[in-house]
């Protein structure tokens, strides 16, 4: 599993430039700061229609010190996978391959893709920056959309209804070498994961919860502290699956409710107690779930489980830079 | 060193001996058996490629363009509802101008389910930005594919080798290889600039605006008709080599023909046989095959039919509401020109119902009839 450091072991080097064109307190551009710390300059990117398609920054314009390969909607996962080969055929052999997608092109229309290279186990990081709706395009339910959210596509009034998908545990059934989620308001862990997937060989894939105050409807200075409550709610624990062994990376001590969370964004104001308590069962049910795998992935792989204690983090206050 | 193979077997040596590096497909009838042999080859290891076995014609094509963009050439092969899967990122693979060369099996689309030739899936895919050669024979479906990688690593265009499912893809026809160092010497390995290389950081294909787009188009555009060149110069090189000269326009006894027939694929072929019957039989017919679909050959079709009686174009497609496809750009070819014959059309062997000499014979008798009307369904059954 990743070792959480100690110490703040972010790398000072910087791959993206000032001038991108994300909006105030994005969490996908945090997302994409750390990922390239974690990455180095060794790396190309292809990138679907997302956010990050316009964040980078119109012709002739890049933010990125990487190559960014721009791709069709459904296509981030193949469009990776030929560019991995035809690196390797091209004598380049050592290059980071990322497919940087949003959830709508990794969740909806480009899973199709993303399990043909899962299954064949591309040499392929598939890193998912999940902002939980189709926010480029003024935020559409995706399939990522949380139980209970506003969209423009799911009004308070018929407010989203089905959970969201769960594509960690789709992509452990791929039998993939590695599989973890990450914050962006928690980068010693995303940075550390980015870094040990980087080092594995075969499609690893990575889902980064990454906060949109224009889409979650809240100010952008709760861009990191949404996300921080996320995670310390444990709405969306912090995990790794390797070689489908789960880890929960952090165990929060204490048990906050779900309701800070839902608080602080305007796309569940319209939620009355009763269904934040609802919301609540979902996210407890799904921790005592992830618990049991936890433990019995442990078992089955005769790897003995760490102390509790020992697993708890270490970092403390939101990412530097953040909100 | 002849051999006798089928159509999609020689799609894939053409692909083995052009050195692709990767190739990237997912099955279809009647391309399967063209996937099959690459698959062994690579295994094999008597061809050095990585091959994609990918989850759909979509991501073939996609993968297609990242193995492009990293510099390598790249190859794939599909028929019909594939290509048409593949149509978003058809037009991805030549506006990104990426010299990716793919072998289309024609086959008609579904539905009602098929699996015999026509060319609307090919033809569907007339404005995506490819090159577009069609195949006679087996031979063709080898040279084209060789010649096709040159002009489009040149240019900076894609293009599609088309031949017809059956009639050519699973027909075993000899066909005449060439030694694979003569082949190395005609198509040495690609020299690619504006690669995805962490060496050299760039964005690619990010958002533009009006002010650059367009030019962007007039680019392409001027690169499809530079394309004419390129292949005149291309074919000629090879025919120096082998022997085999290729026309984009390629006439078959037309100097003297009052009526001509203009034809495309294996259909060609069978217009000779009905050529030479009808010259037997003391009437002046010639036949016209259109190798080249994109870019368009206007200005030799301008000469070649210029001051003809009649021009008959058989289409094995339709443009529902319209006419054939070929019919349509060959009056654009001959329109306001001096001595422009009257062009008319036949559509014929949709859905591979067979075209035979006889066939083409009555369309060449019917269309000399002054009252010939100037579109024209033949054979369809009451």
């Amino acid at each position: 599993m990743a070792e959480v450091p100690k110490k703040l072991t972010i790398p000072a080097e910087e791959y993206m430039c000032s001038g991108h064109l994300a909006c105030q307190g994005c969490g996908a551009a945090l997302a994409m700061r750390y990922a390239l710390k974690a990455l180095g300059p060794n790396t190309v990117y292809t990138v679907p229609a997302c956010c990050w398609s316009v964040i980078d920054g119109p012709f002739p314009y890049t933010t990125l010190g990487v190559p960014l390969f721009h791709i069709a909607f459904e296509a981030a996962a193949a469009s990776a996978c030929g560019l991995s080969a035809g690196l390797e055929m091209m004598g380049k052999k050592d290059v980071n391959v990322v497919a940087w997608a949003g959830d709508g092109g990794t969740a909806d229309i480009g899973i199709q893709a993303l399990s043909g290279a899962a299954e064949r186990n591309d040499n392929i990081l598939y890193i998912c920056y999940d902002n939980e709706a189709y926010m480029n395009t003024g935020v559409q339910r995706s399939s990522s959309t949380p139980w209970g959210a506003w969209t423009t596509t799911t009004p308070a009034r018929h407010f989203k209804t089905r959970p969201k998908k769960n594509l960690v545990d789709i992509m452990v059934a791929h039998q993939i070498p590695y599989v973890a989620t990450a914050a962006m308001a928690f980068p010693e862990d995303l940075v550390a994961k980015v870094a040990k997937a980087k080092g594995i060989e075969g499609t690893k894939y990575i889902q980064i919860l990454a906060s949109c105050p224009p889409g979650w409807r809240m100010a952008p200075e709760y861009a990191v502290k949404s996300v921080r409550l996320a995670v310390n709610t444990r709405l969306w624990p912090l995990l790794e699956v390797d070689h489908g062994v789960y880890t929960i990376n952090r165990k929060p001590r204490k048990y906050t409710p779900v309701a800070g969370y839902v608080k602080l964004q305007g796309r569940f104001a319209h939620l009355t107690d009763e269904q934040v308590q609802e919301m609540q069962g979902m996210v407890d049910r799904n921790w005592d779930r992830l618990l049991f795998l936890e433990k019995s992935t442990h078992e089955m792989a005769g790897i003995p489980l760490e102390a509790e204690k020992a697993a708890a983090p270490k970092d403390k206050g939101p990412a530097a830079g953040g909100g | 060193m002849k051999q006798v193979v089928t159509g999609n077997h020689t799609v894939s040596h053409a692909a083995r001996m052009a050195r692709a590096q990767v190739v990237s497909a997912y099955p279809i009838t009647p391309q399967t058996q063209v996937v099959e042999k690459i698959s062994e080859f690579v295994a094999d290891g008597v061809m050095d490629a990585k091959f994609i076995k990918v989850e759909s014609e979509h991501s073939a094509m996609v993968a297609c363009i990242g193995a492009s963009a990293a510099g390598a050439r790249a190859f794939t092969a599909t028929s019909a509802q594939g290509l048409a899967l593949m149509h978003e990122v058809l037009h991805w693979a030549a506006n990104a101008r990426l010299p990716v060369v793919l072998a289309n099996i024609n086959r008609a689309m579904g539905p009602p389910w098929t699996i015999w030739t026509d060319q609307i899936d090919s033809l569907s895919q007339r404005d995506t930005g490819w090159m577009q050669f069609y195949a006679e024979s087996n031979q063709d479906i080898f040279d084209s594919i060789l010649i096709s990688f040159k002009v489009a690593e040149q240019v900076l265009l894609p293009a599609m080798v088309v031949l017809e499912a059956f009639f050519l893809s699973h027909t075993a026809e000899p066909v005449d290889f060439p030694e694979q160092e003569e082949v190395d010497r005609f198509l040495p390995p690609r020299v690619a600039t504006h690669t995805v290389d962490p060496a050299h950081p760039a964005a690619f294909g990010g958002l533009t605006g009006p002010d650059h787009y367009y030019e962007l188009k007039y680019m392409e555009h001027n690169a499809m008709l530079e394309a004419k060149e390129v292949i005149k110069r291309a074919a000629q090189e090879y025919g120096d080599l082998t022997g085999r000269y290729y026309d984009m326009a390629d006439p078959y006894r037309c100097d003297d023909a009052e009526t001509v027939l203009v034809v495309s694929g294996g259909v060609a072929s069978t217009a000779k046989d009905a050529v030479d019957e009808a010259r037997a039989a003391g009437k002046k017919l010639g036949s016209l095959k259109m190798w080249t679909f994109r870019p368009f050959p206007g200005e030799e079709v301008r000469e070649l039919l210029l001051g003809k009686k009649k021009v008959a174009v058989v289409d094995r497609n339709i443009s529902f509401g319209q006419e054939g496809i070929f019919c349509t750009e060959i009056k654009a070819s001959l329109y306001g020109q001096k001595g422009a014959p009257p062009v008319v059309g036949f559509v014929a062997g949709l859905g591979g119902r067979d075209i035979k000499v006889a066939d083409l014979l009555a369309m060449a008798e019917a269309a000399q009839k002054d009252d010939c009307p100037e579109f024209n369904w033949h054979g369809v059954k009451p």
